[in-house]
């Protein structure tokens, strides 16, 4: 079940597959002995009350602080830029969890296959904070969301002639050739 | 029959003695010390392995007279619902009055074990200074101490074998501390760094971990990249327990080559985490050692979705413990039931722990489970939703279970299909599992449930309730029937004060009781406490400092109880009142 990370118009709600969400809080509305969810009643997918319930859901603090799903609020918006494409799109990079995520995302924006390695058409690369243009995936995670300032899906033909900062891209690129 | 008495009496102590020496568990060691006298002195002086579950309910100088002889301590402090942010952190439970008491009681200290204490700089540095013969340091849920503090341990315990962090907070402090390890020691048998945040001097790593020929575990932190961990891999072959850093690399480089080659050799390790970081395209990398693996934990392990995940965990014929996120899926759950024959122990954590969005597992991945893997007997299960069919199914299915943990997103939610609350779901799981020794439950849940519970849950001794019953029966049925009950924790129930007080001296035979926006007064509280001069009655109140003059009709927020032999304590900060 993939998440939706682009910062498109998604609507998210706390309904069960099938719609069973507004029922089971239906019937929380009944239990008015449980003095807490008197709180509650009437405001089933209300996420910022579930939020303030302290403690709930019992995810340990260290994990807490280690998941890598955000709170809302927090958002990295680049610009994606592909070559060939008239205009430029961007991406929310807060939401998403990995370069897998990350691939998926740019793939569905903009319609085309990206890949890995020597068989792909495209290379994405990135502009980081020192405006060098490196290779995507070099790096963990965090450490490229943080440095990210806009990406690019450059063709893999262009690449051989660019001067890149991935020496391993050209040594793949070049076994092929 | 007299003769065969006195031929007991004169046993001589050495025999007692290694006899004994075959009992490893604690509790059997208590019961024998109470068999008569002799056998009392003969335990305690030959006691090297003592486990305190609450450091508040004996004092060190008394642990210390009864077992002059201990080399190993095992320590608690915090509740368990501390791990929720219920607690405040500084309440307490320090390690550094114990630590004084055992320097100056002239214990040989060679091992110790702390979960959920606070721990300083100061008394890592009086454990590396005070014990030359210091060989284990197992921290798990603690925090205070920063890497100056793991600096002194590195640099002064020459026999160390074992430094095993788990979960801990840890300040860095950018002090190099694992150079601080000197090119004499060669001791170590397990390390474990995964929760620390800061850069470790990679090539003092690699040089650790070449001359360390008996080192079995070692789990690296996110700052270890690929590369590096396949120069370690190179080196240590012999390795059992591995946890990797970062796993993100470029597939198609050398480097990642060489990862794939070192991998191959590690014909030993069982147990495999990390992938704190970690890029799927790099996962293949272990597919060699998958058949080999008895445990498994992608928990920590974002993006990787479920298709990938199943890619690998498909190879893992011989896994008995797996650790993931919910991103697997009812449908990768399918997959490992299908895959993972000698499965016992499975937790499904959440992904999206903020309960913003959905997850993706429901009753029905906990239902292939439990059909393919008939050796299942721990769970910890988050879900979307559940229903009583499916719980009674799971409970037909799988009859041993030891831990069954259940967490529904929303606390309250009712039986998916039915609507019905989730009691008989929970009453068939106590029913059948005869062995249940913890138990969570979670859902819609009426007074029903705990009447089962209190019927039938025998062996339990720690059950955790949250939003669920509907009146003191509830709890009454449970503190009646449960007769090993050791830890009851409860937060936002209706139990009040007739729950609380129909049976006091049950909560000496527990060992604490924790309970929080419930309907228990201040008064009751009160009451309980001047009762039973052999329990600490704890109130927790952040928001205001406790005032003298509280109501006793006042509901109290959080309650938390606990025998000790040793009185309310000293360091109890402004926010905790004692009764």
């Amino acid at each position: 079940m993939a998440k939706d990370g682009l910062g498109l118009e998604i609507e998210l709600t706390l309904a069960l597959p099938g719609g069973g969400g507004s029922e089971a809080s239906g019937s929380m509305e009944k239990k008015e002995k449980k003095r807490v969810f008197s709180e509650f009643s009437g405001e089933e997918t209300n996420t910022a009350k579930k939020n303030k319930m302290v403690g709930w859901p019992p995810v340990c603090s260290y994990r807490r602080k280690n998941s890598f799903s955000e709170e809302e609020g927090t958002k990295m918006y680049v610009k994606v830029s592909m070559d060939g494409a008239p205009f430029l799109r961007k991406i929310d990079l807060s939401p998403l969890e990995g370069y897998s995520s990350l691939l998926m995302s740019l793939e569905k924006l903009f319609f085309c296959y990206i890949g890995e390695g020597e068989s792909s058409e495209y290379v994405p690369i990135y502009e980081d904070k020192d405006g060098d243009w490196m290779l995507v995936g070099d790096v963990p995670w965090k450490m490229f969301s943080g440095s990210c300032k806009r990406l690019r899906i450059m063709k893999s033909l262009d690449a051989k002639g660019i001067g890149l900062h991935a020496k391993d891209l050209l040594e793949g690129i070049s076994i092929e050739a | 029959m007299h003769s065969f008495q006195s031929m007991l009496n004169y046993f001589p102590e050495e025999v007692l003695e290694h006899v004994f020496d075959f009992l490893t568990s604690h509790r059997d060691r208590n019961a024998v010390s109470l068999v008569c006298k002799s056998w009392y002195a003969v335990e305690r002086f030959s006691r090297e392995k003592v486990f305190v579950g609450n450091c508040y309910a004996i004092s060190p100088e008394r642990l210390i007279a009864r077992f002059p002889r201990f080399r190993s301590l095992t320590l608690k402090g915090k509740p368990h619902f501390a791990d929720f942010n219920l607690v405040p952190n500084d309440w307490g439970g320090y390690v550094q009055p114990w630590i004084e008491s055992i320097v100056r009681g002239g214990v040989n200290l060679e091992e110790l074990r702390l979960k959920r204490m606070l721990v300083s700089d100061e008394s890592l540095e009086l454990l590396a200074t005070f014990f030359p013969n210091f060989k284990s340091l197992v921290l798990v849920s603690c925090e205070g101490f920063t890497t100056d503090g793991l600096a002194a341990i590195a640099s002064n315990c020459r026999f160390l074998r074992e430094l095993d962090l788990q979960e801990n907070e840890v300040e860095d402090r950018r002090g190099q501390w694992l150079s601080c390890f000197p090119d004499s020691c060669t001791s170590l048998v397990s390390l474990n760094f995964t929760c620390l945040k800061g850069e470790v001097n990679l090539a003092s790593l690699e040089r650790l971990v070449a001359r360390c020929r008996n080192l079995r575990s070692l789990r690296v932190n996110n700052a270890v990249p690929l590369d590096a961990l396949q120069r370690i891999l190179a080196q240590a072959p012999q390795l059992v327990d591995l946890g990797t850093g970062s796993f993100v690399h470029d597939p198609d480089t050398e480097s990642y080559n060489k990862l794939e080659t070192s991998m191959q050799k590690c014909t030993s390790i069982t147990s495999l985490s990390g992938f704190l970081d970690v890029s799927a395209r790099c996962l293949p990398a272990v597919y060699p050692i998958c058949g080999q693996l008895t445990s498994l934990n992608l928990s920590y392990a974002p993006g990787i979705y479920s298709d990938e995940l199943v890619k690998l965990i498909c190879y893992c014929n011989r896994l008995e413990r797996l650790l993931v996120l919910d991103t697997i899926g009812d449908k990768g759950l399918g997959v490992v039931a299908s895959s993972c024959k000698e499965l016992q122990e499975l937790r499904v954590f959440l992904s999206d722990v903020y309960g913003i969005g959905n997850t993706a597992v429901t009753e029905e991945g906990l239902v292939a489970i439990s059909a393919g893997c008939p050796k299942l007997n721990s769970i910890l299960y988050f879900c979307q939703q559940m229903t009583n069919e499916a719980l009674i199914m799971v409970a037909k299915n799988c009859p041993n279970f030891i831990r069954f943990r259940l967490c529904t997103l929303n606390p309250t939610v009712p039986d998916a299909i039915t609507m019905q609350p989730l009691d008989e779901g929970f009453g068939a799981i106590v029913k059948s599992c005869k062995d249940l020794k913890r138990l969570s439950i979670s859902g819609l849940l009426t007074d029903q449930v705990f009447l089962y519970i209190g019927r039938y849950a025998k062996q339990l001794e720690m059950l955790s309730i949250a939003f669920a019953g509907d009146s003191d029966k509830g709890m009454l049925c449970v503190l009646n029937g449960c007769k090993k009950l050791k830890k009851l924790e409860i937060r936002d129930c209706p139990f009040g004060n007739v729950a609380l007080l129909a049976d006091m001296g049950k909560y000496e035979t527990m060992r604490s009781l924790w309970m929080s926006s419930c309907e228990v007064t201040f008064g009751a509280c009160k009451t309980l406490a001047r009762k039973m001069p052999r329990l600490n009655v704890e109130i927790i109140n952040e928001n205001d400092q406790i005032e003298a003059s509280f109501d006793d009709k006042q509901k109290v927020e959080k309650m938390y109880l606990y025998r000790t032999l040793v009185g309310p304590r000293k360091d109890a900060p402004g926010f905790v009142w004692t009764l």
